[in-house]
């Protein structure tokens, strides 16, 4: 579905990744891991067309989106869930929602997602009315994500959706997207620092070490993984 | 006397609304200071002017057209003078703005010469009694047309999509383009309702002024600039509101301060003044950028 062929990008003249391929097929959770400053979010921005890549190319549903304006790629369905969360502070809660449905005009399968959104975060809707800027932490990853639900997204990026977040809420993160994989059947491609947690509920991963792939594989195989133990995860292998 | 001059302060009020409102939603949207948005409002004055000399047409055909014919100047400006410029070099569309200013008062200097020119008689109407009160008929129908103009405005910002994608770019150029507003045309559909509402302006002042010059940018664009300080900068209802108190206190002040000299000037950039030192994100607070 999403396939990145040799892809360097970065800002200026100076490149933050280097020759990064990866894939996403339809149906699958993909986990993108990685230290602070290894060039994650600059892929996910490169993908999402914010960044034009100094090299390489990106396919989408089969068809070249290398250099595309971030709402062109949003109109393929590539919805890009931001670190630290992109939310419109002076919007209302519902405005957010509406704002993830922009290029949308099937008013019944926006409300259709709205009432899916609801449900899964029952709190958005009992804020509704308030300006999204005085929500908690966690209620606005809660709003940034239904924000990208809203846009019916073929492909949803999420980048570090559990940065900053209490213990609890961070399980609840992963519970929601565990359930967006075996429920909603969403295509993600998951940016993580809680590496044992995002591997748990992906597919497949990929390790970036400043700005290069250095590993990739199935979830279990990472997380069983000893060098990346070692490296990142300090955790343990349950099988 | 109290009424009239209150009619008389909203009236002027409601247009120096119209002049700031551009300013807050254009800072608003791009964090610019658009220098030749006075201009905007000049080339509207003559654009009103000539079309009801040389047509005969009355004001409320005339106003949409040059509302129409400044909101194309606007998006023309943002595209000769703004899109192409480097966005990390914060400098660059100020003096770009600045170079169109001096561009256009001088095509105006030299197509309508450098001397006033009069606003039509065809204009003047009967003054109206509202009660006891004897009200300019003219002022009353700018009045209620810059209100209208700016509920209408304030609806489209609420609520069409045009106007929460500007919205969604007041906050965030990167998360406005990831919701799917495209950026590009958004900004420049921002400058062509700015500037229309700008030559609106322009129209009104025109005929409650009755004379008007390629030199009435500066005087106005100050004045919004004054006013988008006093409700915030880039915020328009804080502009709607701000350009209200100051046109009413101008002209209170005229009416309550009798001396030879005009204090009217002094009063509002005083204010100016004033609202920088003690209160720099305005009454009705700022947007940070
Ligand atoms: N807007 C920017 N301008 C210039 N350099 C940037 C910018 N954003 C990131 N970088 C640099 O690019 C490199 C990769 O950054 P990136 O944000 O992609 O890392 P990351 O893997 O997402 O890290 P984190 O886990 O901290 O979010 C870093 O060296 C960073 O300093
Ligand atoms: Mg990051």
């Amino acid at each position: 579905m999403l396939s990145i062929k040799d892809v360097s990008a970065g800002y200026g003249k100076s490149l933050a990744v280097h020759d990064v391929s990866l894939e996403v097929k339809k149906g699958e959770v993909v986990v993108l891991l990685g230290a602070n400053g290894a060039g994650k979010s600059t892929i996910l921005r490169t993908i999402s067309g914010a960044i034009k890549p100094a090299k390489g190319q990106i396919f989408f549903d089969g068809q070249q989106i290398t250099g595309k304006k971030p709402h062109e790629i949003v109109q393929r369905g590539v919805i890009h869930v931001q670190e630290g969360r992109g939310i419109l502070s002076r919007m209302t809660v519902r405005e957010n929602l509406e704002m993830g449905a922009f290029l949308r005009s099937d008013s019944e399968g926006i409300n259709c997602d709205l009432e899916r959104v609801f449900k899964k975060f029952p709190r958005l809707q009992e804020r509704l009315g308030q300006s999204a800027g005085t929500l908690s932490g966690g209620e606005q990853q809660m709003l940034a994500i239904g924000r990208g639900i809203m846009a019916n997204p073929k492909l949803l990026i999420l980048d570090e959706p559990s940065l900053g977040l209490s213990p609890a809420f961070v399980e609840f993160i992963f519970e929601s997207i565990r359930e967006f994989r075996e429920k909603d059947h969403y295509t993600i491609l998951l940016v993580e620092q809680n590496a044992n947690q995002a591997l748990e509920v992906a597919d497949r991963g990929y390790v970036l070490q400043t700005g290069r792939l250095v590993m990739e594989g199935t979830g279990q195989d990472l997380l069983c993984n000893v060098d990346l133990q070692q490296a990142y995860l300090g955790g343990g292998c349950t099988t | 006397m109290f009424i009239q001059q209150l009619i008389n302060g909203l009236m002027l009020g409601s247009t120096y609304s119209l002049v700031a409102i551009g300013y807050a939603l254009i800072f608003g949207v791009l964090g610019l200071l658009h220098f030749a948005h006075g201009e905007v409002l000049m080339v509207g004055a003559f654009m009103g002017l000539y079309i009801i000399l040389w047509t005969g047409l009355p004001l409320y055909i005339a106003l949409p057209l040059t509302m129409v014919v400044t909101g194309i100047l606007g998006m023309i400006i943002q595209f000769l003078a703004i899109r192409p410029l480097k966005k990390n070099f914060h400098l660059a569309p100020l003096l770009s703005t600045i170079g169109v200013t001096i561009i256009l008062q001088n095509l105006a200097v030299k197509i309508f010469g450098g001397y006033g020119t009069r606003f039509p008689d065809t204009i003047a109407m009967d003054n109206i009694m509202l009660g006891p009160y004897m009200v300019s008929s003219v002022k009353l129908i700018i009045m209620g047309i810059s209100l209208l103009l700016m509920v209408i405005f304030y609806l489209i910002i609420k609520k069409t999509k045009l106007g929460k994608a500007m919205r969604a770019l007041a906050e965030s150029h990167l998360t406005a383009g990831f919701l799917g507003v495209n950026v590009e045309r958004t900004v420049f559909l921002t400058f062509g309702i700015a500037s229309a509402l700008a030559g609106a302006a322009g129209v009104m002042i025109g005929v409650s002024y009755s004379a008007i010059s390629p030199f009435i940018g500066l005087t106005f664009a100050l004045k919004g600039l004054v006013v988008m300080l006093l409700g915030g900068m880039g915020n328009v209802v804080g502009a709607m509101i701000g350009g209200l108190i100051l046109g009413v206190a101008e002209v209170l002040s005229i009416t309550l301060l009798p001396t030879e000299v005009n204090l009217q000037d002094i009063f509002s950039f005083g204010i100016m003044i004033i609202i920088l030192i003690f209160k720099p994100t305005g009454l009705f607070g700022s947007k940070q950028n």
